[in-house]
């Protein structure tokens, strides 16, 4: 590990203190455990004292048996000059889906966000334009969560003796 | 340089020669040969048949490289590449159609005019390919009738070049009055397409 | 065309825009212009864009749902189609993604095998968005030209895996097979027979005056609004962003090889494609060097859990066999954890964040796909320029419909 990110870890655990976790893995990548309230202020904070200017990729994955964090968003964000990658963790109930949206920060989560929630039906709150984006905007589920099948249901034309299930 | 064309004149030039479709059957005589309409006909449309490319995906780039220089499609009359449906006579549909696009390629089939062959190349436009899923249409001829299949993912530019040729081959032999056939006219109806020229 | 007239900024305009007659034009999603099926519903008056909107999603095809499926290994297939210009560098990023999680240290031979490989692709993808740009300009023999170079790259693909453009490249852990004197030939061949012709093509557009007038100033982005929207590879740097995965986190010993990532200034399409132009020739010098320091050794891992043992092995020892069974079955032993890992794909930083939990399948993967992050930006270039400079800014974005819908 470089002394640029030994000096930013430094820092950033005493601006962090009680607002969430943070763990370095094997792979040497930072990770940050936030809470949703405190997910676009940490964002922001980032991008603008810390210098991570680049976010690199936005996700979400949902994980049916953790009670009360039933869905995750997913950031990595990359400090371009420091040269460090970092990833943010925002754990959601799914009772209730909404997270702050980051298009007043990065114009590049507009259509990330529209896919997530395309997948998962994450809210993201201030969102100038919310809808799918890639699947048909009659569909009315969100096909990436685990309940789903992967197949198209409707399908009548499978004998399965010939595909061996 | 890009290899040496040799001169259309003089010797050795039979390599270059300009191939002539092959005559169909007929009575021949001095001045005269006679032959049905229908393989006139069929002669003609079989050597001129106007594609119009559908590339969605992977297959467009093998697409592409049979309209390359290397295998040059233009051999065998298929020239002009149009993107007009109402010009062309042959659908090539090239790649996956997800459901969003289903009905897209259904109005271009729809608007293209009599008579219309459809060439379905690869593997997702025959059948759906390794894409069981949710937003993937299994094949094309679940939305408009197909004549030709290619498989293949993506299939090699020689196999969409015989797809083409399979294609001329029913051109060649279609009788002119099979798009005004019953059997044809139930044929559209079962996809739900408009029938009437 | 309606007459011009100067409006009261001193602009010249035509007499549409004054009269404010606005017109929707709908391009796409079947046009010839587009390269793939993207639609974009645009606001036009008289010839100039004020709005654009699109869709896409026209061939998604749901590959994160189909990767948490499929064993590890029958993942690289699917990674073939995202940018299917230039598959191998999506094959050996995905194979790198397991063998990091799996903790696999591949040995230095295949680092340069596949730096071999990844270039070559890389030079193909350039080729086909810069010929299409030729194309869009109306100068179609750029095209004819570089699709016969393109089909010596597939023909060296072919001796390689067998497959020309998806080509399931290569295994976890390394490749299936050593490179054959064949290749190496054909590849020497290649990289001294390659300059030449791309030179004829690179004067054929470069400094050609109607090339220029056509391209200079089409569809610019500035380096901040660039980084605001997520842009990375070839787009970025004719933004005049340095940046360049292959150097920022090298990966494959791209650190062992001497090249210059080239910039440009304005980010229009001229330095969209002199930047592409340029990185062919760096491509072509990495080729060189890999082939020159080319090191002795095995040419995959000693990995029996992933790699497939060979074949008259499987008939003869017992534990082979158990092996080559478990690996087919997707039954591979690998360790729960997440992992980003990155790497310079044709566009740009193609990432791939693996979330396992120790399964036969993936729990979750999610690819960073380049141009899906890139394209959004598209309506905002092309505002205030006529319509032929936005089908120019399309092409020269190098915008691949398989990697954006997924």
């Amino acid at each position: 590990m470089s002394s640029n990110t030994e000096t930013f870890i430094a820092k950033i655990s005493s601006e962090l203190g009680e607002n969430g976790k943070m763990e370095i893995d094997q792979f040497q990548m930072i990770n940050f455990s936030i809470s949703k309230d405190q997910s676009h202020s940490f964002v922001q904070l980032l991008r603008d004292q810390f210098g991570f200017n680049f976010l690199t990729d936005l996700c979400a994955s949902h994980y049916p048996n953790r009670e009360g964090s039933e869905f995750e968003v997913v950031y990595h964000m990359h400090n371009w000059v420091e040269n460090i990658r970092l990833r943010i963790h925002v754990g959601l109930s799914k009772e209730n889906l909404e997270i702050p949206s980051l298009t007043d920060l990065f114009a590049a989560a507009n259509w990330m966000e529209r896919e997530t929630f395309d997948f998962y039906g994450i809210q993201f709150l201030n969102h100038p334009n919310l809808k799918r984006i890639l699947n048909m905007d009659e569909m009315d589920y969100h096909p990436l969560r685990k309940e789903y099948a992967l197949e198209d249901e409707t399908r009548d034309d499978k004998n399965n003796n010939f595909f061996g299930r | 340089m890009f290899g040496s064309v040799a001169p259309l004149s003089g010797k050795n030039n039979s390599k270059f020669m300009v191939k002539i479709g092959e005559t169909p059957e007929g009575i021949e005589g001095q001045g005269f040969f006679a032959t049905s309409l229908d393989k006139a006909i069929g002669l003609a449309r079989a050597n001129s048949l106007w594609p119009l490319p559908f590339a969605t995906s992977c297959c467009g780039i093998e697409f592409m490289a049979t309209m390359g220089a290397n295998y040059d499609l233009a051999r065998f009359g298929s020239e002009r590449l149009a993107f007009t449906p109402r010009q062309t006579d042959l659908l090539m549909v090239m790649g996956t159609i997800s459901k969003k696009m289903a009905p897209v390629l259904k109005q271009v089939y729809d608007q293209m005019a009599e008579p219309k062959w459809v060439l379905s190349v690869g593997a997702c436009a025959c059948t759906g390919g390794i894409f069981d899923t949710y937003s993937v249409l299994q094949g094309i001829d679940r939305v408009i009738p197909v004549d030709v299949y290619v498989p293949g993912c993506p299939p090699r530019p020689e196999q969409i070049i015989e797809g083409l040729m399979k294609i001329q081959e029913l051109a060649k032999g279609e009788s002119l009055r099979r798009r005004d056939s019953d059997e044809y006219k139930k044929m559209l109806e079962s996809y739900n397409i408009e029938t009437g020229r | 065309m309606s007459e011009l007239i100067f409006n009261k900024n001193g602009q010249m305009v035509s007499r549409d825009t004054i009269d404010g007659d606005i017109a929707t034009l709908n391009l796409g999603p079947t046009h010839p212009a587009t390269h793939g099926i993207f639609q974009n519903v645009l606001k036009v008056d008289g010839e100039r864009i004020i709005e654009a909107e699109q869709t896409v999603g026209y061939i998604h095809r749901a590959f994160e749902k189909l990767a948490e499926r499929r064993p590890y290994n029958q993942i690289t297939p699917i990674t073939d189609r995202l940018n299917y210009c230039s598959s191998p560098i999506n094959n050996f990023g995905w194979h790198m993604t397991v063998e990091k999680l799996a903790g696999i240290e591949v040995p230095k031979k295949v680092d340069y095998m596949r730096v071999i490989i990844m270039e070559l692709a890389r030079i193909a993808d350039h080729l086909v968005c810069n010929s299409v740009i030729g194309v869009d300009t109306g100068a179609l023999t750029g095209f004819t030209y570089m699709f016969q170079e393109r089909e010596k790259i597939y023909d060296l693909y072919e001796e390689v895996c067998g497959a020309r453009l998806t080509t399931n490249i290569g295994r976890i852990g390394g490749f299936e097979r050593d490179f054959s004197p064949t290749f190496w030939a054909k590849l020497k061949k290649f990289v001294d027979e390659f300059p030449a012709k791309f030179n004829e093509f690179d004067q054929l557009l470069t400094r050609n005056r109607i090339f220029m007038d056509r391209v200079i100033g089409a569809g610019p982005i500035s380096a901040e609004r660039a980084i605001s929207y997520g842009f990375a590879g070839p787009n970025l740097r004719a933004a005049g962003v340095d940046y360049d995965v292959r150097v920022m986190s090298p990966y494959s010993s791209y650190e062992d090889f001497q090249f210059d990532i080239p910039v440009g200034k304005d980010g229009d399409t001229f330095d969209r494609y002199m930047v592409r132009q340029e990185e062919i020739r760096q491509s072509l010098n990495i080729i060189k060097q890999a082939m020159e320091k080319m090191p002795t050794g095995d040419y995959h891992a000693n990995v029996p859990d992933f790699y497939l043992p060979p074949k008259e092995e499987v008939y003869r020892s017992m534990e082979s066999l158990i092996y080559h069974f478990k690996i087919i079955m997707g039954e591979m032993t690998i360790p729960k954890g997440e992992v980003y890992h990155a790497v310079e794909g044709g566009n740009g930083e193609l990432g791939y964040y693996l979330v396992s939990d120790g399964g036969r399948t993936p729990y979750r993967l999610h690819f960073r796909r380049p141009c899906f992050i890139y394209y959004q930006a598209y309506p905002e270039m092309i505002k205030d320029s006529v319509l032929s400079d936005a089908i120019l800014t399309m092409s020269s974005m190098n915008v691949i419909a398989g990697e954006l819908d997924a």
